[in-house]
């Protein structure tokens, strides 16, 4: 009958224990809730600029040939 | 004891110590006092009364939304004893006072500028509000600010406090 050697067992129970611990750290996987508010400004949208936005979808158009999937149905896999 | 014990207890822990680490104020805890927090502005006197803590940004649409209604329930209920004290966590102190200045709310707004309180706190999202029972036990959480669902549980909460005895 096979049997649990002790030491590989002790090994991945305590590199288990230190990676969920680290996991279970928000300050190193998120920015809190309150952290926020860069997130949170207008500059950090990537559509806040109608004119721009227009000219790099035509500029993915034109050098892709691909349209779509920022605010609009379908793909823009080569549907056109 | 076995070393396969042993780990076993370590890694057990571990794991309780970084969940003690990350754990939020939920219902039943005693909430940090507000007196001691190190905030910028008046604090009412909330001894022996219901409290209302909420935290707010002035970044946070929610948070902005849910001020008239804030509002509202502190006309209503001073009177019993009921107190709003909202806690805004903007970093920036000319953020908080152009809205304060702007909104004009009817109820305390304080600042925690170092987000010390925020963070001892831990709110789960933006807003949050904590009723707090005379004896500044959490007795409810309102994750974020829905609307009427919000108003109507919140006040039903409010009318079960004032209803017990002290």
């Amino acid at each position: 009958m096979k049997t649990i050697r002790p030491f590989p067992a002790a090994l991945f129970l305590a590199l288990l224990a230190s990676a969920l611990g680290g996991c279970a750290s928000p300050k190193l996987v998120r920015v809190q809730p309150w952290e926020r508010a860069m997130l949170a400004d207008e500059i950090m949208n990537p559509g806040r600029d109608s004119l721009a936005t227009a000219m790099a979808e035509h500029t993915f158009f034109s050098r892709e040939s691909a349209a779509g999937g920022q605010g609009v149905g379908g793909s823009g896999c080569g549907c056109n | 004891m076995s070393p396969l014990t042993k780990s076993c207890l370590l890694a057990a822990l571990g794991l309780a110590l970084a969940a003690v680490t990350r754990a939020e104020v939920k219902i039943g805890a005693a909430f940090p006092k507000l007196e001691s927090a190190g905030l910028s502005g008046n604090l009412p006197d909330t001894v022996g009364k219901i409290v209302i803590v909420d935290f707010w940004a002035s970044w946070c649409a929610p948070c902005k939304e849910s001020f008239p209604f804030y509002g509202k329930l502190q006309q209503e209920y001073a009177a019993r004893g009921v107190v709003i004290v909202a806690v805004s966590v903007d970093q920036k102190s000319a953020d908080y006072d152009s809205f304060v200045k702007k909104l004009k709310p009817a109820f305390t707004t304080v600042h925690d500028r170092e987000q010390k309180l925020v963070g001892a706190v831990k709110v789960p999202t933006m807003p949050t509000s904590y009723l707090l029972d005379r004896n500044g036990k959490v007795r409810a959480i309102h994750d974020g600010y829905h609307g009427e669902h919000t108003e109507l549980v919140l006040r039903k909460e409010i009318d079960a406090l004032l209803a017990e005895k002290n």
